[in-house]
């Protein structure tokens, strides 16, 4: 059975279709994530796939059952992260924490693990308004699977982190589907949606676009292999010359080859000894989007 | 509690209690702000309001002594009787405002000593005397008189300042609290989605109701407390016979509150909009219902106008049962009004709420 069922889901607001036509199938333990610009349409996505929103038409089932109207025989099943630090004010993290688990009839000591497990022990007196944007996420997060849910939605878990905050948070988020727990989160950064997920829904302008495996959204991309050899060793014309090289030009970090018989160029490039400080580069999700859309990714 | 598990309803509770006790600005409109206005009023005003008249007796005054026991106890209620024996020396001591009055008796004349310092209490002195010897003259004579005084209930003029201050206050500091506490958790709720989030939760709609509803009837009474407490034991307030139907009113004017905050956090989109929209309702309506100054002597107009409003029915109710010395019955009207304002608000509120703020 599928934990997750979306059949033909429209949303409109006035004239605008913010979900337009969405349909999605995600298998139970799935890590999901859900991929595009700003204003696609994610969040909307999302909540109605919560039941917080109710759809103009179209049908949603989770773990089997409708969501809308408000199901309370779903609600202790799943955990949600919205897309905004739902806290109460001024209480501290473990305040904070113990609220939640009461109002899903959880021991605290529950709480106390999850508090343990994404890393905030010794901020467990801070008050949430003191906590970095990090530690509000994973506190956050903590607060959407203290239940221990089925499935848990999180809507944009890393925006607004620092680099290297996000790749800490990489480490919790790809854990959470260990033990069968099916996953769904939303994203705006390709390089996140392609480390953490299992499948990949490409969304812009309401509509999901294309929904894999990232490899597969890759692979489906034709896209021709860029190979950047490092500077100076090699000039432009003398590299447009090079058998199974399509094009060459110059760029800051050295001169980058379009091909695609990356094999051949790579083979080459070996025989003239330039494989030092090499990079090959095939189609990233960044192509995929492009290549769909006809634009570039802009988040 | 067993288990470390905590009922739901506890637990919001609680959530909101730690946030309001945590947030000083919160706890000082609740109750730091109002009090500073209690001792004001009650504290320095208080001094130059109705108390006794201090009455000085110069030799035997027939008339004062041979008083009936009941009429003394309400000569005493009015007058602090001190005795002189020199005249010339009470007149003095009442032209340096040491006194009000000085009585002695010339034959059958009552002879009053009187100072216009204080006009009011000049008034009170007059009408005092005058009824006291009009009564005495009708004890005596065993006939009844040709004119007889109809009196008007005077009592607002004669409570002291802080028997009025204390409920009106009171009901401004409650109408305050209940409104800003509803406006700031409708609005910030709904800006950090929690709101959402708590629909998503197992917890029904009453449950999240019931809690705040409950801590914010919890602080009105804790401030009906401090303020009945500071009231009696550092200016002398002295309650009524059924003061105790105060506790239903402010439980009832609590809830109308919360729905006037209810509807200020409805038709605004921020936090601040909120407050400000509550304060904007509230504050006038606390001058124009009596809880700084008494409206007796205000003009006709404005007794009319604030019949409308919700603050001025319950500084009445509180007033009756609290000081007035009111049987419990004269709460019911006001809390039937409140009760009406509360439900008609509360569902014009529900109306003009927007789930989005955009
Ligand atoms: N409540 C709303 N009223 C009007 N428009 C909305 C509302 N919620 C979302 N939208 C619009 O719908 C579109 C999709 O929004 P959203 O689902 O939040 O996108 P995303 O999460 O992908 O950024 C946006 O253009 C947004 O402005
Ligand atoms: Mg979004």
């Amino acid at each position: 059975m599928a934990a997750i069922s979306v059949h033909d889901v429209v949303k409109t607001y006035g004239s605008l279709r913010a979900v337009d036509g969405v349909s999605l199938e995600v298998g139970e333990g799935e890590f999901v994530g859900i991929l595009g610009p700003n204003g696609a349409g994610k969040t909307t996505t999302l909540e109605i796939i919560e039941g917080l929103r109710r759809p103009d038409s179209g049908s949603v089932e989770l773990l089997g059952e409708k969501v809308w109207p408000r199901n309370a025989g779903l609600l202790p099943r799943i955990g949600v992260q919205l897309q905004a630090s739902s806290f109460f004010e001024r209480l501290t993290a473990r305040e904070q924490i113990h609220t939640f688990a009461s109002l899903y009839s959880v021991p605290t000591a529950a709480a106390d693990d999850w508090l343990e497990r994404v890393g905030l022990v010794d901020k467990v007196d801070t008050r949430v308004e003191d906590l970095s944007g990090g530690q509000a996420q994973r506190l956050s997060i903590a607060c959407a699977l203290v239940h221990d849910p089925d499935v848990v939605f999180l809507d944009e878990p890393t925006a607004a982190l620092d680099p290297q905050a996000r790749r800490n948070l990489w480490d919790l988020l790809a854990g959470l589907n260990d033990s069968g727990r099916t996953v769904v989160l939303t994203t705006h950064y390709m390089d996140e949606a392609e480390v953490l997920c299992d499948r990949v829904a490409i969304m812009d302008a309401g509509r999901i676009l294309q929904f894999d495996t990232p490899a597969a959204l890759v692979r489906g991309l034709d896209s021709p292999t860029r190979i950047t050899v490092a500077p100076g060793q090699l000039d432009v014309a003398d590299a447009r010359g090079l058998a199974g090289v399509s094009d060459a030009d110059e760029a800051p970090d050295g001169v980058v080859l379009t091909t695609r018989e990356p094999a051949r160029v790579v083979a080459t490039l070996a025989e003239r000894d330039l494989l030092d400080g090499v990079r090959v580069q095939t189609g990233t999700l960044e192509d995929v989007f492009l290549s769909l859309t006809g634009r570039e990714y802009r988040a | 509690m067993s288990a470390g598990r905590t009922s739901p309803f506890v637990a919001l509770s609680r959530a909101i209690v730690l946030g309001f006790l945590r947030d000083k600005a919160s706890v000082f409109f609740a109750i730091i702000f109002p009090l500073m206005f209690l001792v004001l009023f009650g504290g320095i005003f208080g001094s130059q309001g109705q108390s006794k008249v201090d009455l000085i007796q110069v030799g035997d005054v027939a008339l004062v002594d041979e008083l009936s026991p009941a009429a003394r106890a309400a000569f005493d209620d009015t007058f602090e009787v001190s005795r002189l024996d020199d005249l010339d020396e009470a007149v003095e001591e009442v032209r340096k405002g040491d006194a009000d009055v000085a009585i002695e008796m010339r034959g059958d004349v009552l002879v009053a000593h009187y100072t216009q310092t204080d006009p009011t209490k000049a008034a009170i002195t007059q009408g005092a005397l005058r009824a006291f010897v009009d009564g005495t003259n009708v004890a005596q004579s065993g006939q009844p008189p040709r004119f007889s005084l109809s009196t008007e209930q005077v009592e607002d003029d004669s409570l002291e300042t802080i028997q009025y201050v204390t409920p009106g206050l009171l009901g401004w500091a409650v109408a305050m609290s209940a409104a800003f506490g509803a406006a700031a958790t409708l609005q910030g709720w709904r800006q950090s989605k929690l709101m959402r989030r708590l629909q998503l939760a197992p917890v029904s709609t009453r449950t999240v109701v019931g809690a705040r509803v409950a801590v914010t009837v919890g602080i009105a009474l804790v401030q009906m407390a401090i303020f009945v407490g500071l009231g009696a034991a550092a200016f002398g307030l002295t309650l009524t016979g059924s003061w105790w139907m105060a506790i239903p009113l402010v439980v009832i004017g609590t809830l109308c509150f919360m729905s006037i905050g209810l509807l200020a956090g409805a038709i605004t989109t921020t936090t601040e909009g909120a407050v400000n929209a509550a304060n904007f309702m509230v504050l006038p309506m606390a001058f124009l219902s009596g809880s700084f100054f008494p409206l007796e002597g205000s003009p006709r107009w404005l007794q009319v106008v604030s019949q409308a409003l919700p603050l001025r029915h319950l500084n009445d109710g509180m007033l009756d049962v609290m000081v007035r010395g009111q049987g419990p019955a004269a709460a019911l009207l006001p809390m039937g009004i409140l009760a009406a304002f509360a439900v008609v608000v509360t569902l014009v509120a529900a109306r003009l709420f927007r789930w989005e703020t955009s």
